[in-house]
């Protein structure tokens, strides 16, 4: 294959996975966000200890991060059809991510919270802050480089899955690997989808260690 | 100011609190020292309902905090400065935003939030520095931090929990002396928990002192000195224990320049040798502990002399 006609084929890829892990990463941050927030605050020792939802809470988080992703994707089809009316195409292959992801953003939000010191949140009881207050103005800003981290990570992760919802339909640099370069042997192409991937998983990382590095204040 | 009765707090089997009784009086800089397990944080945190006493009541100001909960337990907290052993800044903060967050949290206006934050500042000796982050300063600058933000509310409490154990003595000194300016200045009410005597030797009024959940001994500083056999007086003057048979142990509480001891051997027909001593510049002023051997056909007129000058005066062997 030419330049001329590998363009055409790539350039609409990488706007197709752009789009499905840029909108997945945008729910999965406002879903798993909060569902961090409440693994940490429900906790026996949080700050309002409801033990008995926080196991169910974990339960299910940890039956999302027990499937794989390619499984996953097939079992909840019905739930797909539901919430975005079609199972094929780019826009339809965001339910799925953003359900893969969220447990998976929820852990890490757990664990980014869980290393700000027991000493500032009781410090924040002690000056009388309400429990809002101290997820608000404490443990959310104290945790940020964390959180940024956190959200880099699943961002990554998100691109690894959106290349298998590529093989399901969803479009994308993963659908153009397994149709050129699986099926045609176009090697050339092949490569260059590598190359792209890792260019991109690369200047995403770097974005995200820069973010947080500027908001450490250690 | 605070008054906590028959406080108990136990933690599955294990004990932390014992049954303690606790009289802070307005005004005053009230010590609790003990070692470390003594339960004295656990006594600090009950006093503001960090840890929910499992038995006992807690008064500050007139208010029973162990009827409040929720919101109104939060308003009564904001009325209570605390202040802690590694500062618990919030890095995400800048010097400011860290005094301002109890502001924040009261309800404060933004303007009026500006203005008290610089006010607050400068009462603790960090004016210029609201711009900088925690991590820049020194760690007498950050207890400076947790000072201001501690009075944000014009608290008429500070509990301090362990304040000055992370900083080296000239710092421990100087925030010390920050406390007690404080406590003159704004009459402010100080509880503080520590394990240096120190501590208690420079800025305390009163002491409790704290062993395994209970509290062995308790009173005004000068009180407990001028109390024969006092646990804090042992303390504060480490004399080898137990004294010789028949050694005469003296505390001086008065002016320490009177020449007390070399009347006595002018006046009486005795011999007295040193055997060990020292002397103290506490809170309220210079106190001496001497124990010396007193030997002759008048020792007995001696001591009798001695306990007339207002020394006290302890006899090894004798009940006191």
């Amino acid at each position: 294959m030419t330049w001329e006609e590998m363009l055409p084929l790539l350039w609409p890829a990488t706007v197709e996975t752009a789009l499905m892990v840029g909108w997945s990463t945008l729910f999965t941050a406002l879903l798993g966000l909060p569902l961090g927030v409440a693994l940490v605050v429900l906790d026996r020792d949080g700050l309002l200890p409801l033990p008995a939802l926080k196991s169910v809470l974990g339960f299910v988080v940890n039956i999302g991060r027990s499937l794989p992703f390619i499984v996953l994707m097939i079992a909840i089809i019905p739930f797909t059809r539901l919430v975005a009316g079609t199972t094929i195409g780019t826009a339809a292959f965001v339910v799925p991510l953003t359900v893969g992801a969220v447990p998976f953003f929820a852990r890490l939000v757990e664990t980014a919270l869980r290393e700000v010191g027991t000493d500032v949140v009781q410090a924040a009881q002690a000056m009388g802050a309400s429990r809002t207050s101290i997820v608000r103005k404490v443990l959310l800003p104290e945790a940020l480089p964390g959180l940024v981290a956190g959200l880099t990570v699943t961002v990554v992760a998100l691109i690894g899955y959106s290349a298998m919802a590529g093989t399901l339909g969803g479009g994308g640099l993963g659908d153009l690997a397994v149709r050129y370069g699986y099926q045609r042997f176009e090697t050339l192409l092949m490569i260059l989808t590598v190359v792209l991937l890792i260019v991109i998983v690369q200047l995403l990382q770097s974005l995200g260690d820069w973010v947080a590095r500027r908001l450490t204040h250690k | 100011m605070i008054q906590a009765s028959g406080l108990r707090k136990q933690y599955g089997a294990t004990v932390a609190l014992d049954g303690v009784d606790l009289h802070v009086r307005a005004g005053e800089i009230y010590g609790v020292l003990g070692q470390s397990g003594a339960g004295k944080s656990t006594l600090l945190r009950c006093v503001n309902l960090l840890e929910r006493p499992t038995a006992g009541t807690v008064t500050v100001a007139g208010q029973d905090l162990t009827a409040l909960g929720g919101r109104e337990l939060n308003r009564a907290r904001q009325r209570i400065g605390m202040i802690h052993q590694h500062f618990a800044l919030l890095s995400s903060r800048t010097v400011e935003g860290n005094v301002a967050f109890p502001l924040e949290v009261m309800g404060v206006a933004r303007g009026e939030r500006e203005r008290r934050v610089g006010e607050l500042l400068e009462l603790v000796g960090l004016e210029g520095r609201g711009k900088d982050r925690p991590h820049q300063l020194s760690g007498g600058q950050k207890q400076r931090v947790g000072i201001a933000r501690a009075l944000a509310g014009n608290p008429a409490v500070l509990l301090s929990d362990e304040a000055t154990s992370a900083l080296d003595p000239a710092t421990t000194q100087s925030i010390l002396a920050l406390l007690k300016r404080l406590n003159t200045e704004l009459g402010l009410t100080i509880l503080l928990i520590t394990h240096e005597m120190n501590v208690v030797k420079s800025v305390c009024d009163s002491v409790a002192i704290m062993s395994r959940g209970r509290i062995e001994e308790s009173g005004g500083i000068a009180d407990l000195i001028r109390t024969p056999g006092s646990r804090l007086t042992r303390e504060i003057f480490p004399l080898p224990e137990p004294a010789p048979a028949g050694s005469v142990t003296l505390t001086f509480t008065g002016d320490p320049s009177q020449p007390v001891v070399s009347e006595v051997v002018r006046k009486f027909d005795v011999d007295l040798s040193i055997l060990g001593g020292s002397i103290e510049d506490l809170a309220g002023g210079s106190v001496g502990r001497l124990r010396v051997a007193l030997d002759g056909a008048d020792s007995g007129a001696a001591l009798a002399y001695l306990r007339e000058t207002g020394l006290i005066v302890e006899v090894a062997g004798e009940t006191a």
